[in-house]
């Protein structure tokens, strides 16, 4: 087998297989639920706190170069975004502006403090 | 194949930008699909998407993986979180075995999330078939928005739109990859962390804005602590746990309530 077609024979095998497991078993249990059942407002509640997981996550452990970001900046950043939401009319596109500007001055007011 | 009556010019029109829906073509269908896909342009998830795999396309650059690769990746796997653990971990040689547990486990999230939007998209004429694609598009940021707009959306119309939505998202993925394989080495690391932040902040202020119920904002807060502490603690399936435990504490604590008041107003 050449190396091109092996990377895509794994590509299915590792990457969607077990992926799309996931999708296709909600696709099963959703069969039958309706919106205003039980189940479903306990299977979106269990989807939201995942999903909050997920963002803790990314900000405590963060992957690559967000890792050279300090913690304090990460989070002050972040809280920064959010009370830009709260504050600017709800506007997602603002906080998240807010969010990047803070992140990034608060990288580069610690460099030149630190030296 | 039976031939079908000569459609008008508009609706031919519509047809090559329809989906790979098998209903008989009907203008609704096509104009939601297009509602859809605009719709995501006009949401802030494109321009994190783009960004996003902007980052995935440097990361898979660096390990060797070619365009076409990722492109097929995006379209297949369609898991942000997940894409990134399959291209690190191949690249940094685990077996396969290890790398699809690896994928596995982080895409869990995906049972709850598929669940919990099927049932607001379908409708008396959805078959299960129709479901299908909707339920492979379904990622973050599809069902974030798709919570978002589709109570404004008539329910005939939903699936059409809500493929729409995903296949819009999943153009600004391919996007940033082309992006990505354009630029790679002239990213600088603050740049790079900065594509890697929109993910937790856009992801958390649209969680934030699409709470309605105590439930919402009980299951939020609750992930927020469990997700970090549980990890932290190496439990195994941490994110699992998080949504498992946060998820029916604050749905019970909703229906406690909610019995408190029936009580409260017999």
């Amino acid at each position: 087998m050449s190396a091109e077609l092996h990377a895509y024979v794994l590509l299915v095998l590792v990457g969607f297989l077990p992926n799309e497991v996931w999708r296709m078993l909600g696709l099963v249990f959703a069969h039958g639920i309706d919106e205003s059942s039980e189940l479903f407002a306990w299977a979106r509640a269990v989807a939201t706190a995942v999903l909050a997981g997920v963002i803790a996550k990314i900000l405590v452990f963060p992957p690559g170069a967000l890792a050279n970001v300090s913690l304090l900046v990460r989070l002050v950043a972040i809280a920064c975004g959010l009370g830009a939401f709260l504050l600017l009319r709800r506007s997602v596109f603002a906080a998240v502006a807010v969010g990047e500007v803070v992140l990034t001055l608060g990288v580069l007011v610690r460099d030149w403090l630190c030296g | 194949m039976t031939p079908r009556p000569i459609a008008p010019a508009a609706m031919l029109w519509n047809m090559d930008r329809r989906s790979m829906s098998s209903a008989p073509p009907k203008h609704s269908a096509a104009a939601m699909f297009l509602a859809g896909f605009r719709a995501a342009w006009f949401s802030i998830m494109a321009y994190v998407l783009i960004g996003t795999y902007v980052g995935i396309a440097v990361l898979a650059h660096d390990f060797g993986f070619g365009l076409w690769w990722v492109v097929a990746s995006t379209v297949l796997v369609w898991a942000g979180p997940g894409q990134v653990i399959l291209i690190s971990a191949l690249g940094a040689g685990a077996t396969p075995v290890e790398t699809a547990l690896a994928v596995g486990v982080s895409s869990a999230r995906l049972l709850p999330m598929v669940v919990s939007l099927l049932p607001l998209i379908r409708s008396k004429e959805t078959t299960h078939r129709d479901l299908v694609l909707p339920a492979h598009l379904t990622a973050i940021s599809m069902w974030v928005e798709a919570l978002r707009l589709l109570p404004a959306v008539p329910r005939e119309s939903r699936l059409s739109f809500s493929n729409g939505l995903g296949i819009g998202f999943m153009m600004a993925a391919h996007l940033g990859t082309f992006i990505g394989f354009f630029l790679t080495a002239s990213l600088t690391p603050l740049l790079t962390a900065g594509l890697l932040f929109l993910t937790p902040l856009s992801f958390l202020v649209s969680t934030v804005r699409n709470c309605r119920v105590l439930a919402d904002w009980l299951a939020l807060a609750f992930g927020l602590v469990l997700g970090p502490l549980l990890a932290a603690r190496h439990v195994g399936l941490d994110l699992l746990w998080t949504g498992i435990v946060g998820g029916s504490l604050a749905y019970g604590i909703q229906r406690l309530r909610d019995a408190f008041k029936r009580e409260a107003f017999k």
